[in-house]
């Protein structure tokens, strides 16, 4: 008698809890496109309160129940997985919300800013797609790659995306100067300016000729491997040894050049560099 | 904070499984696209600081609370979690994400380094309470994109992102 009553209150209680207009039907598409309209059907009447629930949006509409709702573009916008429910009702239902249909961004990171030319594979980009609400594009999709220099030399490439990237190595060009490195998806791109450097000096030369009581020691116009001008400022080391000492002395250049006097010993071996990369060497004279 | 213990599974490059207090997390051989060689410290790093971000989401997102996303969650990720728990407050409810398993895959790796992207077959448990009161509830299989960029202590989530496979 006494289990009976509980069992009376329970139900009565649910019955009370849980608005009867709140039962019934609830049709919702499976996927819908990022920011598209759609339409939710629930069952029941009365008014009540329709929640779409995900880590990256929450909606709460206030509706009539029995009745087709509509809601309109733009109010869902964030891809993901949503959990779509009415109040007072324990049904519910999951909804997917994918990217839009096209690309609207184009996020290209191109790494060095600046960089010696003729490096293989020394300029790297890489591209992220987003659509008009920065979800993530992750659709495969070429994006066209263009690396363009002052000199009017153009590397292109097409990457295909893979989950909303892409990335490309390219060759920095043998001469210097600013290049425009471009992504392009459809209509839209980005652009990149990849500044190009001389290289290391190449093949470095000296001569030496007596300036009163000292050598005077130049170099040659300073060049990297691809005929470009090392800069001025650029330093220059000349060492002198004579009789196991060493003198030596660091030079920037000037006018694409290095000069400097040094002791004239006779028989001292004198060299030059210039960072990593070793000149002429010259054996004063007696 | 629980413990992630994926050394095994990096230094053999071979499929792994690892039991939490929290989730279980496999972890795929990495199918890395990109130029730039994964070392193995790396990718274990970058596997547990995601699985840790689910535990600060769900914090953020059962609490309310902006101020969790900080150590985890940058850019896109945060701006979008951040408006999710706004809206939740306005909505007067709030949520709880349990993850049970994560079968997780490392698929690119940029070429300067700046990030790195997984996908994540998880499986969690969705509650939503007004107030104290589960007003529903659902058990999810979801496919998750995910990028995370280094910062100075840790790899934060920049992109997280369900979608289709």
């Amino acid at each position: 008698m006494r289990l009976t009553r509980l069992l009376l209150n329970g139900i009565l209680g649910v019955c009370l809890v849980a608005p009867l207009s709140a039962q019934g039907v609830l049709t919702v598409p499976r996927t819908i496109v990022a920011g598209s309209a759609f339409s939710v059907q629930t069952g029941g009447s009365g008014p009540g309160t329709l929640y779409v629930v995900g880590p990256n949006q929450v909606v709460k509409m206030d509706i009539q129940l029995g009745s087709a709702l509509e809601i309109a573009a733009g109010t869902l916008y964030n891809a993901g997985h949503y959990l779509v429910f009415v109040s007072g009702s324990s049904e519910n239902a999951s909804l997917d919300v994918t990217p839009a249909n096209k690309p609207a961004d184009v996020s290209f990171l191109a790494r060095p800013s600046r960089l010696p030319v003729g490096l293989r594979g020394g300029i790297t980009g890489a591209v992220y797609l987003f659509d008009l609400y920065k979800n993530l594009y992750t659709a495969p999709t070429p994006v066209a790659f263009q690396l363009s220099t002052p000199a009017g030399t153009v590397q292109s490439r097409s990457i295909t995306t893979r989950n909303g990237a892409a990335w490309i190595a390219m060759d920095s060009s043998p001469k210097v100067g600013a290049a425009q490195f471009v992504a392009r998806v459809g209509d839209i791109s980005a652009t990149r300016v990849i500044g190009q450097v001389p290289g290391d000096p190449c093949g470095l030369q000296m001569t030496a000729k007596a300036a009163g009581q000292k050598v005077e020691v130049e170099t040659a116009p300073v060049r990297d491997c691809s005929g470009n001008a090392v800069p001025d400022g650029t330093i220059v080391t000349f060492t002198e040894v004579y009789n196991g000492v060493q003198a030596t002395v660091d030079v920037p250049l000037k006018r694409g050049v290095a000069r400097v006097e040094m002791p004239a010993y006779p028989g001292a071996m004198i060299t030059v560099a210039s960072g990593v990369v070793l000149g002429n060497q010259i054996r004063w004279g007696r | 904070m629980t413990r992630f213990v994926f050394i095994a599974i990096a230094a053999l490059g071979t499929t792994g499984t690892v039991a939490t207090a929290q989730a279980t997390v496999h972890v795929q051989p990495s199918q890395v696209d990109g130029p730039r060689p994964l070392a193995d410290q790396t990718a274990k790093a970058v596997v547990e600081d995601y699985v840790e971000a689910w535990q600060t989401m769900r914090t953020a997102l059962d609490q309310n609370r902006i101020d969790v996303l900080d150590r985890d969650f940058v850019g896109n990720a945060k701006d979008k979690l951040t408006e999710t728990i706004r809206q939740q407050t306005n909505a007067g409810i709030h949520t709880n994400y349990q993850d049970r398993s994560h079968n997780v895959q490392i698929v690119f790796y940029s070429p300067e380094g700046l990030s790195i992207e997984l996908t994540d077959n998880v499986e969690y448990e969705e509650q939503v309470l007004g107030k104290e009161k589960v007003l529903t509830a659902q058990h999810v299989s979801a496919h998750y994109v995910v990028m995370l960029s280094p910062s100075e202590t840790r790899w934060k989530v920049r992109i997280f992102q369900a979608g289709n496979e």
